[in-house]
């Protein structure tokens, strides 16, 4: 659908338009009848339409086909990489009850971690990370050479999905390694953005999600060497490798494939024209707005732009700029709809009233130069504005 | 204009929200989360921010078509009401909470933001009337008498008036519930709320138990000869005349009345009916919500509960202080509660009552 002129959606990283290749897709494959289960006609004609999806994206990750785990959502596949290598570790001889993370993972990541925290015992030992929010291999080291023999599984984002910060996570599958520690990679912000390669970085397992990239919503996959044991967390017909079991949203998978070569294949000229789109939305805010930083510093994903303002307070920037027609986040999550200050921001060692002054605008390959300008030219009054609201 | 709609979650200001919609305005719905540990669901009649009522104004404002949020109020609102609602209990005084929420929240935190924002007013879903003059905006009752709430807005000063909008002064509340579910509002049969939205258990004697202790101590009559005993002299109130557990009948026989809580002796202090009766009120902390009353006196009409009877009086400004001469006496009268002075249907001011007598 297109914005009006004076719209601007800028929260491409909750989620962005859908390719309209994919949505063509989506709604043909909607209008056929066909479960990929069925051994008839119908249900061969999905499982093929199944089954070269999956090839397909597995070619747009460096995976094999067979590595492929259809899931519901990023948000699924996260919780069956965590709970599935934490239960299957349960099982194992000498069972391994440490896991290895990082305090700026997605909420996708931190609860469960958590609730493995709670509920069984678990002990998380998180990774260090500096003032942009990027993990410190250096602490991961210390952290496996202290407790490797009782760590049952790792697992690093990507790339940050508040302040946009890529991770060194190929140095940190290396480290993972030399210890035999399985490790995951939540690459949802990464995937399409960045170049990713499931074989070359090294992990065992890798999260990406299709709402974020071009495709449908509610379609995603895990990743997952076929050598990596994962206890079910849904159990049913287990379609997919015994591993996940629910019928397969065929026409959701297909669209999912569409949006995944078609954002492999435009991967360097979005990616460059995204960049550019953020430095002019750099330039326009630092030029209008006194007093703003920019957050996760030189090495990011081309289309975040994470800033501070100091003295605003992010719920009343983004009701102005809401009011202005400019769609952005404060990347963080809310409970009961109350900001939060973001865990993100207060890890790399933001007070909270700072973090609470801060928001997220995230490019995307539909974002126009029209979208930045209009951004650019609201900022100011609305800084001022949220500024004399004052901050919490 | 550009007006903030506070929307509860109730019926009424979901339709008080929708009238400045339809009037043409540009309005953003606020939904002011005044708990820092909300609970999830509503309890019959009780409570106003729990998450199912921001649920419900929520989904209102996509009903009427505004853009819907929530402000984070709930440090203000323990500061500002909650606490204040504890120090005057613990002081012996019966305080009003929900006319502190209007003067600290509603028609400051919330205003305050509202035109820091560039927001000309905030639109509640209360039944009273403002009425624009040559002096200003004026405070008027609502028409349906048995909803009014001209009394909690009356701590008011004229310049928060002028940046409220109360839509609803004309209607009556059947007619708004009716409104509401013609425009498909699914809050539109969800029960009034009343008792004390901060106590969700709608027990206030024994919240005030918890939060101030319980320390046991006399019922005393004005000789001070003991006659029963109390666990915190806060949870009584002026006036009362139920639950006291005196173990001393009176010598005449006839029921008997707090008269007084005094905190700092930990005692309450009972007697008869008689000795309830005054008819000289004082107050400061005066406000007014129109122009400002000139010094002397006035004849006019006094009430001090949310929805007792307008009681004809003559009052005094001296500048610091307000007090009222009632032509009949008046019966039990808590310190802590408002002095609202009206003539005729307008709200002139208020003070909060410190002596009685
Ligand atoms: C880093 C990251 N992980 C996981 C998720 C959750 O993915 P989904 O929305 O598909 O459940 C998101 C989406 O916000 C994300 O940004």
């Amino acid at each position: 659908m297109s914005v009006s002129e004076k719209a601007a959606y800028l929260d491409n990283a909750a989620t962005t338009a859908i390719l309209p290749e994919a949505l063509e897709v989506l709604y043909q494959e909607a209008a056929t009848v066909g479960n990929a289960s069925s051994l008839h006609g119908a249900g061969r004609r999905a499982r093929k339409i199944v089954e070269e999806s999956r090839e397909r994206i597995a070619a747009a990750v460096g995976a094999k086909p067979q590595e492929v785990i259809f899931t519901a959502s990023g948000t699924e596949a996260n919780n069956l990489a965590v709970k599935g290598m934490f239960w299957q570790a349960q099982n194992d001889g000498e069972a391994k009850t440490g896991i290895s993370s990082s305090p700026v993972e997605h909420h996708a990541i931190l609860d469960p971690l958590e609730w493995l925290e709670r509920e069984s015992g678990a002990q998380l030992h998180l990774a260090q990370v500096d003032v942009n929010g990027v993990i410190n291999p250096e602490s991961i080291t210390e952290i496996m050479s202290e407790h490797g023999a009782t760590i049952s599984f790792a697992t690093f984002m990507h790339s940050n999905n508040e302040v946009g910060a890529l991770q060194p996570v190929a140095e940190l599958a290396d480290i993972a390694r030399e210890h035999q520690i399985p490790i995951h990679t939540d690459a949802v912000q990464s995937f399409g953005k960045v170049p990713l390669h499931f074989a070359d970085l090294g992990v065992d397992a890798m999260t990406i999600s299709g709402h974020k990239i071009g495709g449908p919503l509610g379609v995603a996959a895990l990743i997952a060497k076929k050598t990596l044991e994962l206890t079910p967390l849904l159990h049913g017909g287990g379609q997919e490798r015994e591993v996940r079991s629910g019928t397969l949203h065929t026409p959701a998978i297909a669209a999912f494939a569409t949006a995944a070569e078609i954002s492999q294949a435009k991967l360097n000229s979005n990616s460059e024209r995204i960049r550019s789109l953020r430095a002019r939305l750099i330039a326009g805010i630092t030029q209008t707005v006194s007093d703003v930083r920019l957050n996760g510093g030189a090495n990011t994903l081309p289309g975040i732009a994470h800033f501070t303002f100091d003295g605003a307070e992010g719920d009343a920037l983004l009701l102005l700029l809401d009011a202005q027609g400019v769609q952005c986040s404060t990347g963080s999550a809310c409970s009961a709809g109350i900001a939060q200050p973001s865990h993100v921001l207060i890890a790399m060692g933001m007070a909270p009233k700072i973090a609470r002054s801060s928001i997220r605008f995230s490019i995307g390959p539909s974002t126009t130069e029209a979208e930045i300008d209009r951004a650019i030219s609201v900022i100011g009054e609305v800084v001022v504005r949220a500024r004399a609201a004052g901050a919490k | 204009m550009k007006i903030i709609a506070a929307m509860s979650g109730g019926v009424d200001s979901a339709v008080a929200a929708a009238r400045v919609a339809d009037a043409g305005h540009e309005v953003i719905g606020v939904h002011l989360a005044l708990s820092s540990n909300p609970q999830k669901y509503r309890s019959g009649a009780r409570g106003c921010c729990t998450i199912e009522d921001s649920h419900d104004a929520r989904r209102a404002a996509d009903i009427i078509g505004i853009p819907f949020y929530i402000w984070d109020m709930a440090e203000e609102f323990h500061d500002g009401v909650v606490q204040n609602f504890l120090s005057e209990y613990a002081g012996g005084k019966t305080p009003n909470p929900c006319l502190r929420c209007n003067e600290k929240i509603k028609f400051e935190a919330v205003l305050k933001r509202a035109r820091a924002m560039g927001y000309d007013a905030v639109a509640t879903g209360h039944y009273a009337k403002k009425i624009e003059s040559s002096s200003g905006p004026l405070l008027y009752r609502a028409d349906d008498p048995a909803k009014d709430q001209s009394y909690v807005l009356a701590v008011l000063t004229q310049d928060q008036l002028a940046g409220a909008i109360f839509p609803l002064g004309d209607t009556v509340k059947t007619d708004v519930r009716k409104e509401a579910q013609e425009r498909g509002f699914s809050l539109a049969q969800k029960p009034d709320s009343h008792d004390i939205c901060f106590v969700p258990s709608g027990d206030n004697a024994g919240w005030l138990r918890d939060r101030l202790g319980s320390e046991v101590g006399d019922i005393v009559d004005e000789d001070g000869a003991v006659l029963g005993s109390h666990k915190g002299a806060y949870t009584y109130t002026v006036g009362q005349r139920r639950g006291l557990g005196l173990t001393v009948p009176a010598d005449d026989g006839r029921a008997r009345y707090v008269l007084r809580v005094e905190p700092i002796n930990n005692r309450v202090v009972v007697g008869s009916r008689e000795e309830l009766a005054i008819t000289e009120i004082s107050g400061g902390d005066v406000k007014w919500c129109g122009p400002v009353a000139e010094l002397g006196e006035h004849r006019g009409l006094a009430q001090v509960r949310a929805h007792g009877a307008a009681l004809p009086c003559t009052y005094r400004w001296d500048g610091d202080q307000l007090s009222a001469t009632l032509d009949q006496p008046l019966f039990g009268l808590a310190p802590g509660q408002a002095l609202v002075i009206y003539e005729d249907q307008r709200a002139i001011g208020s003070a909060t009552i410190e002596r009685t007598g």
